[in-house]
């Protein structure tokens, strides 16, 4: 089986693997970082959204032969402390319902913050589209990233 | 109404505690049965794993530095029970929110009562016994402290974990006098706060797995791992309506990663033949072929690489049957009837004039956003099983049964769960994690591809509504309601919703279809199409009058005030008060010229709910721009839960009466994923502004009622707009493309 060096949240990991193996089970099943999750495998719904060289990039289809060298940051390796702006609206505003999506949904919102830091309401809804929220806290998410936009400002 | 804080109650029957070696005391309590005489909690407690749940089925542990840890084994599906339980006991106990902990316990199964949390009802279960448990650890308490000072305890007050001496002005916290009072009697008699005292219960309480859930922590089913666990996929029959016949593994075998493949199936028809038990075992009467690896992406490849061969055991259904037979059982069918008020037919008979209209909805599936999973290690002492699961103890009985083994050997934990709706009340999948296990002697953890998990539902069933009205002297005389329900049906207290008791001469029948698909419970049962169908009903019938909408329901809810008739379920007065805010708040017939109303009331789930849908036809298209939802759910314990968990309601049934289908041909169902099942996303998600009723009777759930009526709200509006009724669900289908350039 092939051998990848693949780095996560700053940190170097060894692994060996099928080199189809999606990025989401690297991360899950062979690092032990299940904050990434999975929902539909697809590049449907969002949930194992991770970034990767900065760019928010669904894990579920994303092969680990593909990422030799690139920075790949997770909901673990977001903030230190749980402290990144995009938490803290989250938390602030109590978003989760399940809490199964917000992961991705975290993550796609700060990539895309990143990119544009003062959004507006019809930016974010097209920008969080591609996530799903089963529990449909969507209203939450939206105001939550207007909360971190102004955080970050 | 009784206030509940002048009830006073027995405390010794469900209450024991102890003295904890290591300092600190052990509160063990029960939720809705007394203790049984001898027993009481632990004396040591290293870990909360060794707490068992049999004779208690929830703790509190009161630490010597003044710190509440609550052991709660309650479920948490997204309900926040996990959050606004706690609450309550905190708030007699007159603690500050920060000190207490809240853990989900193990559960250890014999014995154990309800810890279920399907339906809404876990808060209103528990509103008086938690906060009784709160009351009496406080007496407690004070009652130590008052010893201490050698004071009567009515000198004394509790406040915020410090106890004060009214006479000497001294004062203790909790955790410098627990050591004693986990020595002393429990007081038989305590008193509960008046709801104008409350300062937990009413404030926006966070989400107590906030921080792990926004770093990623480790906590739902399919997160759990173990030393030596091994991946499990299961190849289930692609249609409904068949069984395995054979299968060639060759080519699964030779992938990377691949232990070993196995059949299960076996056990279940065993048990079969001896118990008839809940249906939701029968899922699994076919064989089915499991694949073992050691990663869950080599289990799922491995199962894509068996070739198995199905046959046909019973016949294969399509939609265009699964119509077909709602309509004959509509017309011709054998009713049921739930209930019979005066005499209908004469209603009907004498009639100058009836309006009559069919509803219909689809299958749906549940989707939780976390697919199906479990996690199972069958042992020759011990059963271990870890997961997300809404009915731990009949799961784990079941699996006694499967397995034959001692209910003691079972040890069940359940995990934070990625949704549940209705799906996780089954449990299918924790049935096939123990037969796994049991098979291959392994710790393994079975995991549903999206695919699987859609393809192999219990769906919500397909409903078919025949509403009729009789006319009088433009007056509704009469009213007739017929339900024709694949593989389920209205629950009997649904004959007695609005407008039972409001129209004089009422009857409300019911009839199944048979199908080999399967379906049971989806987020609000049954009322998440019927409300729909009944308030589209309405809406048309106020229109068919002549008279304003609004003012139908109000004059139909003056003939139920003052009823002696103990079956009505709803509250004719709490209707009224939603009714009143819902068209306060949402500006009702005083919008600009282009955004159009619809109006919906209901009752259902001990919950009173008013929405207003406010939509904007844009391309041809309506889209919905708000939903204004006044609420009566009693005292509202967490404001912050609250407020998500009326517009996840609301938000999730839009989603699913706008685009939700799940067609089947030849047994398969036809969408498979998210990119053949349209899921409700950000772009198309109206604002929801939510008003509750100011209340202090005791809380009723939440999770629930919001979800009903806003597809008739949002029906009735699109009406408003465009001339057009929606009688058939998924309303989309009524604006494709196609049919909006004819
Ligand atoms: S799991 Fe990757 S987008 Fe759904
Ligand atoms: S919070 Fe449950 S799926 Fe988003």
């Amino acid at each position: 089986m092939p051998t990848y060096n693949l780095k996560v949240n700053g940190k170097l990991h060894t692994v060996e693997v099928e080199s189809d193996t999606p990025l989401l089970w690297v991360l899950r099943d062979h690092i032990d970082l299940v904050g990434t999750k999975f929902g539909c495998g697809i590049a449907q719904c969002g949930a194992c959204t991770v970034h990767i060289d900065g760019v928010a990039t669904r894990s579920c289809v994303t092969t680990v032969s593909r990422l030799q060298g690139s920075e790949i940051v997770t909901i673990e390796g977001l903030s230190e402390n749980g402290n990144h702006p995009v938490q803290a609206a989250w938390k602030e505003i109590d978003v989760p319902q399940c809490g199964y999506c917000q992961a991705g949904q975290i993550m796609t919102a700060s990539a895309f913050l990143e990119n544009n830091p003062n959004p507006n309401k019809s930016e974010i809804r097209s920008a969080m589209k591609d996530n799903l929220c089963r529990c449909a806290s969507y209203n939450s998410i939206e105001k939550a990233i207007e909360v971190a936009a102004s955080k970050i400002k | 109404m009784k206030k509940s804080n002048q009830i006073q109650f027995s405390r010794r029957a469900f209450i024991r505690t102890s003295a904890l070696a290591s300092g600190g005391m052990l509160i063990g309590f029960n939720l809705f049965t007394a203790c049984k005489d001898d027993v009481v909690p632990p004396k040591e407690l290293i870990d909360l794993s060794q707490l068992n749940y049999n004779d208690f089925n929830a703790y509190i542990k009161i630490s010597p530095e003044g710190k509440v840890t609550i052991f709660s084994p309650n479920p948490e599906i997204g309900q926040g029970v996990k959050t606004s339980m706690p609450m309550l006991v905190a708030e007699e106990l007159d603690i500050p929110w920060e000190d207490v902990y809240v853990q989900q316990a193990p559960l250890d199964t014999k014995n154990f009562k309800r810890q279920m949390a399907g339906g809404s009802r876990s808060i209103s279960l528990a509103w008086e016994p938690l906060r009784q448990t709160g009351a009496t650890a406080k007496q407690m308490l004070i009652n130590a402290a008052a010893t201490k000072w050698g004071v009567d305890a009515t000198d004394c007050s509790a406040k915020q974990g410090l106890i004060t001496n009214k006479v000497s002005g001294e004062t203790l916290g909790y955790g410098d006098v627990v050591n004693e009072a986990a020595t002393l009697e429990v007081p038989e008699k305590v008193t509960l706060k008046d709801p104008k005292d409350f300062n937990i219960i009413g404030q926006g309480k966070n989400n107590v797995d906030i921080d792990e859930i926004i770093t990623g922590k480790p906590l739902f089913g399919l997160d759990y791992k173990e030393e030596g666990m091994v991946y499990a996929c299961v190849l289930r029959p692609p249609a409904f309506g068949q069984e395995l016949e054979s299968f060639d593994d060759s080519a699964a075998r030779t992938i990377e990663g691949v232990i070993d493949v196995v059949t299960i199936g076996e056990k279940v028809r065993e048990l079969l033949k001896k118990e008839d038990l809940h249906w939701s075992v029968n899922i699994g009467s076919s064989d089915k072929v499991v694949v073992i690896a050691n990663s869950t992406w080599s289990a799922f490849k491995g199962k894509k690489a068996i070739k198995a061969i199905w046959k046909n055991t019973s016949p294969l259904e399509s939609s265009e049957y699964h119509s077909q037979e709602l309509a004959k059982v509509i017309d011709s069918g054998d009713f049921n009837t739930l209930r019979e008020d005066g005499d209908v037919k004469q209603a009907f008979s004498n009639a100058d004039n009836i309006l009559e209209r069919t509803y219909e909805s689809t299958f749906l599936p549940h989707n939780c956003l976390e697919p199906m999973n479990f996690f199972a290690n069958v042992t020759d002492d011990k059963i271990h099983l870890v997961g997300p699961i809404q009915t731990p103890e009949g799961s784990a009985d079941t699996v006694s049964k499967l397995l034959d083994r001692n209910k003691e050997d079972i040890y069940l934990e359940m995990t934070r769960m990625g949704g549940g709706f209705g799906r996780r009340l089954y449990g299918d999948f924790v049935y096939e994690a123990a037969e796994i296990s049991d098979a291959i002697r392994k710790p393994v953890k079975v995991i549903s591809s999206r695919e699987d998990d859609m393809t192999t539902g219990i769906y919500r069933p397909p409903t078919k509504y025949k509403f009729s009205a009789s006319i009088k002297d433009n007056k509704v005389t009469g009213y007739h309601l017929k339900e024709a329900c694949i593989n389920g049906n209205s629950w009997p207290q649904m004959s007695n919703f609005f407008p039972a008791g409001a129209i004089e001469n009422y009857k409300y029948d019911i009839a199944q279809v048979n199908s080999n698909i399967t379906a049971g419970a989806w987020r609000a049962p049954i009322t998440n199409f019927l409300a729909s169908a009944e308030q589209s009903f309405f809406d048309e019938l106020a229109e068919e009058l002549k008279i304003d909408r609004i003012q139908l329901h109000k004059d139909l809810l003056q003939n139920v005030k003052g009823t002696t008739d103990e079956r009505i379920q709803y509250s004719p007065e709490r209707l009224e008060g939603v009714i009143d805010l819902a068209v306060d708040k949402s500006n009702w017939g005083k919008t600009p010229e282009d955004i159009y109303q619809g109006f919906a009331v209901y009752y259902c789930h001990n919950t009173h709910v008013a929405e207003v849908a406010d939509i904007k036809m844009e391309n041809g298209y309506p889209v919905v721009k708000k939903v204004t939802v006044a609420v009566d759910c009693g005292v509202v314990v967490n404001p912050l839960g609250a407020q998500n968990q009326v517009v996840g309601g609301v938000i999730d049934g839009l989603g699913h009466m706008m685009y939700g289908e799940l067609t089947f041909k030849d047994g398969v169902p036809q969408s498979s994923n998210f990119n053949s099942y349209q899921l409700i996303r950000m772009n198309q998600t109206p604002y929801v502004d939510v008003h509750f009723v100011k209340s202090d009777i005791a809380p009723t759930g939440l999770g629930e009622p919001t979800l009903p009526p806003v597809g008739a709200a949002v029906a009735n509006a699109i009406y408003a707009a465009t001339g057009q009724r929606l009688y058939k669900q998924p309303f989309m289908k009524y604006f494709k493309p196609e049919a909006l350039k004819a």
